[in-house]
């Protein structure tokens, strides 16, 4: 990075704006990673308690439709779509940039930490928070040699002769802690750019298909095809879900559902032969980049409309479900001769699939299907004056409430039933089947983004269990009396762990490697130079 | 295979059970709080006998209350918990350990200046505990055989299931510190508060809808249980590490420490308490997002994408993130202490929230709770 800050002004004494290396050193500190991170989760807060467009528009509508200049002004920030707005985006981008530019050069040091050889021994091993005393009848060699060998299968060790004569053994472990906590970070790093990518390439198509129907895997042949920048509407995977089969809920004693399932027939590419497959709650079809998923069922109930004069026709629509209990509501349409502007038919309906009837109005008290009746408002009139796509749902109510659809009859049909409009046309209830309502899901960072967050657990671990030790003995020369005095030291470099109790079991290792017992006088002396609490070295993480 | 009516009203016997032996388990610790060593009464005592100076920061009180717990560590037969060295400092003279243990048959559970009345009463709470804890374990168990799956599907048994886990949490922190033992009115106050509260999420044994129907209900909620359980301790230990921080703070002022000393002065040092809030955080941090990415493994089996900010995902992202945050603090200078602690609390605020307000107030695919 160069600094763009020019030579001569550098007296002026004002205010002088931050350059960009100051300013990229303040990013990657970890202060500001810090307060990034915060307002991320800040910022994600509205995203959870305001309505958020992709997920329930209607709700974003209905929203700004009762908070007046307040819901507008919600709008104008992006409150409604908080993950894809500008403030969100910036926060996260900001961290983004402030974690590579935090890695790299960590990344760097680490790889020099690992071929570094472990400190010298300071001066006074006493003064550090953990540490006693042994004697050795060995000689400072010999029990050096002795102690790095004990030490090596988990420590990295160097043993250096000391002016004095004594000679001092540097024992460090844990390096894989930064390595973990390297790991995670970078990790984090691909998980990120993963998600960011499979945002531009995933797409999502959904559909009601009633038993017996299919679609093929084109955009326009879903209800709601959503796709992200970089799909091409021509590169969308060949298959074909030929036809739902079947479809089963299965209801336990109390009503509950017990099982979901749709039979499909489906074929992966146009060549090959069609195959079956059993899609379920939790057990989507996954084909080759492309799953299936069944996400809700419901009924679609038949009817025929004769017309006097005019052909039958036969009819099944998709109702949709307003409770629990799938008392659903629909439509049928049916356009009158050409050229007429006042002869289309259209039946709003309630489907009940067990159905009370209190005060003339059916609604369900159970999802599964006994005597069900679908209870038909009928209209004549002009159901689509403009043309524009309407909802297969219901009837246009701005028809009905301008007059231009007029209610011709009204009455509950159970199977087989019929009814007749003044007009002469008979409207017969011919029995139901059932719609599954299917999802497909294409993203393909999916499996490389499951392994960046098993590497990012992986590496968790290593960084929050791992414990980063220093240890140091020094065996001084033997005294009048051949024996050695060896002191040993230790420092926790991070707080996980009981270092104490850890520092106890290597000592007594020490000891039993050299033959050693606990040195009395120097035990004695030494914490008493060690005891005031402040002046020791080390005593929490570094 | 059908719902067990029989064994389902066994298990709510069992919570009953559980939630009564709890009750007595928390008298037993106030007992042991008010009358032991490190208790009200003796405090005040030695208060007047002036053996607290002004400005002395007492890390003391827990070796002594390690010492107290000598042979009556849990399970009885743990003598060697005695030489247990003591969870704050490690730098007291050895000899302050070696108190002599408990005399069985001695005393009369009279208030005695040197605590042995809160011995008792400590000794007490423990078997209380354990015995609480089993009630609480069968309660689980039989309800999970009762209704044939994993007994977590929804948050009357989640809540259960939360609560089973702080409790072993707090079991294993005894085995590991049972000098923390006269703390236990902290940390069984908001487990018997869980349970009251399961209660109130009570829901009839019942099998659980296709979309629970997953081995990922087990893997994922179990993590997320158990990291929850073990972040409800963390975040009790924090606030006695605030308490006991803006004691040390007062006493270190030279003032008088009157009316700090009653709670922060009978707690263990600011240093060790900050530190035991990080290694739990540090425990339960990697299983909560081991968690989080097990509910992203389940949603898009479930739902078609792994991540779809629901409420219920939006909130654990926030948890998670603060959380992040706070072992961030821990490494920032200036902002270690007290500041991280409230990120502590403020991470456990977020998946408090999650728990309650996003299962019963916002509504979104993850309304699994059972309530109506
Ligand atoms: C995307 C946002 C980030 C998240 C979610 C995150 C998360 C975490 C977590 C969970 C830890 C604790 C576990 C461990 O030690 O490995 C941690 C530690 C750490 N992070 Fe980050 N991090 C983020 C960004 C950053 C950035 C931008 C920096 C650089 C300034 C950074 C520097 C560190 C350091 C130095 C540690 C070690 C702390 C210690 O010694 O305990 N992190 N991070």
């Amino acid at each position: 990075m160069s600094s763009p800050r020019g030579t001569g002004h550098r007296s002026v004494r004002l205010p002088v704006p931050p350059t960009a290396r100051q300013l990229w050193r303040r990013l990657v500190s970890m202060r500001t990673a810090l307060v990034l991170l915060f307002l991320l989760a800040l910022a994600s807060v509205p995203g959870s308690l305001l309505p958020q467009r992709p997920l329930n528009p209607p709700k974003v509508q209905q929203y700004l439709a009762t908070h007046g200049a307040w819901g507008r002004f919600l709008d104008r920030i992006g409150a409604y779509d908080v993950f894809g707005s500008i403030w969100f985006s910036a926060v996260y981008l900001l961290l983004f940039a402030s974690l590579i530019g935090c890695l790299i050069p960590r990344i760097t040091v680490y790889a020099r930490a690992l071929r570094a050889r472990p400190l010298k021994a300071p001066r006074n091993l006493d003064r550090l928070a953990e540490n006693t005393a042994l004697s050795t009848g060995l000689d400072p060699d010999q029990a050096a040699a002795r102690i790095s060998r004990a030490l090596r299968p988990r420590w990295r060790t160097v043993v250096r002769t000391e002016e004095s004569g004594a000679v001092a053994v540097s024992a460090e472990k844990g390096y894989s802690r930064e390595a973990g906590n390297l790991l995670f970070h970078v990790s984090l790093l691909v998980a990120l750019v993963l998600i960011a990518a499979g945002r531009l390439l995933s797409y999502e198509g959904s559909i009601v298909a009633t038993e017996g129907s299919g679609f093929c895997n084109r955009p326009i042949s879903y209800d709601s095809f959503t796709a992200g920048r970089w799909v091409k509407s021509g590169g969308l995977a060949d298959f074909c879900v030929d036809r739902l089969e079947k479809f089963t809920a299965t209801y336990r004693e109390d009503g509950t559902p017990a099982q979901f399932k749709a039979d499909v027939s489906y074929s992966e590419d146009l060549a090959g032969p069609p195959r079956h497959a059993v899609i379920e709650v939790n057990h989507p079809l996954r084909l080759e980049g492309d799953r299936v998923y069944l996400l809700n069922h419901g009924f679609s109930p038949t009817v025929t409309i004769t017309r006097p004069g005019r052909t039958p026709v036969t009819d099944t629509q998709a109702f949709l479900p307003q409770d629990e209990v799938l008392t659903s509501e629909g439509a049928f349409k049916l356009p009158g001769r050409d050229g007429t502007k006042d002869d289309d038919l259209g039946l709003s309906a309630v489907f009940a699939p067990t159905p009370v009837i209190s005060g003339g109005v059916v609604t369900s008290i159970s999802p599964q299907a006994t005597n069900p009746v679908l209870a038909v408002l009928a209209y004549t009139g002009e159901l689509n004056p403009g043309g524009q796509p309407q909802s297969v749902y219901s009837l246009d109510q701005k028809q009905i409430a301008s007059g231009k659809l007029k209610q011709v009859g009204a009455r509950n049909l159970a199977i087989g039933q019929s009814m007749t409009l003044p007009d002469g046309t008979v409207i017969r209830f011919d029995g139901y089947r059932q719609w599954a309502n299917l999802q497909v899901s294409h993203d393909p960072t999916q499996a490389r983004l499951l392994l960046a967050a098993i590497l990012m657990v992986a590496g968790l671990l290593g960084s929050l269990a791992v414990r980063r030790r220093r240890l140091w003995v020094r065996v001084a020369p033997p005294d009048a009396s051949a024996r050695s005095v060896v002191w040993v030291g230790g420092l926790a470099r991070n707080d996980g762990g009981n270092f104490s109790t850890e520092f106890q079991a290597i000592v007594a290792e020490l000891a039993a490697v050299l033959g050693a017992g606990p040195q009395p006088d120097t035990v004695a002396a030494a914490p008493a130079a060690a005891s005031t609490a402040a002046e020791k070295i080390g005593a929490g993480k570094d | 295979m059908a719902i067990d009516g029989g064994l389902a009203s066994l298990s709510e016997s069992l919570w009953t059970a559980a939630t009564g032996t709890y009750m007595l388990a928390v008298v037993a610790y106030t007992g042991e709080y008010a009358f032991g060593k490190n208790g009200r009464i003796a405090q005040t005592s030695a208060v007047q006998a002036g053996a607290v100076q002004a400005g002395a920061v007492r890390t003391d009180a827990a070796v002594i209350g390690a010492a107290a717990i000598g042979a009556a560590a849990i399970g009885a037969g743990k003598p060697s918990a005695a030489r247990q060295p003591a969870l704050v400092g490690g730098t007291e003279p050895a000899s302050r350990l070696s108190e002599p243990p408990d005399q069985p048959g001695h005393g009369t559970g009279s208030v005695e200046p040197d605590g042995r009345g809160g011995r008792r009463w400590g000794r007490a709470a423990v078997g209380l505990t354990l015995l609480a804890a089993a009630f609480h374990l069968a309660c689980v168990a039989i309800r999970g055989i009762a209704v044939d799956r994993v007994p977590w599907g929804n948050m009357y048994e989640f809540t259960l299931v939360v609560g089973l886990m702080a409790t072993v949490a707090w079991l294993a922190t005894l085995v590991k510190m049972p000098q923390l033992r006269y703390l236990g009115l902290f940390v069984m106050m908001p487990v018997l508060l869980v349970m009251f509260l399961a209660g109130t999420l009570y829901t009839k044994a019942s099998k659980l809808v296709p979309a629970l129907q997953s081995y990922w209900l087990a893997i994922h909620v179990s993590a997320v249980a158990v990291a929850e359980g073990i972040l409800l301790t963390s975040a009790a230990i924090t606030m006695m590490y605030l308490a006991r921080a803006r004691f040390e703070r007062i006493a270190a002022t030279g003032k008088a420490p009157a009316r700090f000393a009653g709670l922060g002065s009978r707690l263990p040092a600011a240093a060790a308490l900050d530190k035991a809030a990080y290694r739990t955080v540090a425990f339960a941090f990697p299983i909560y997002t081991a968690g989080v990415i097990f509910g992203a493994i389940w949603a898009e089996a479930a739902w078609g994408r792994y991540w779809g900010w629901d409420p219920k995902e939006t909130w654990a992202f926030i948890a998670w993130v603060v959380y992040a945050t706070y072992l961030h603090a821990r490494a920032t200078a200036g902002w270690k202490g007290n500041r991280a602690a409230y990120i502590n609390l403020l991470g456990f605020g977020a998946m408090t929230f999650n728990f309650f307000v996003v299962n019963i107030v916002i509504s979104g695919l993850h309304s699994y709770a059972g309530l109506s």
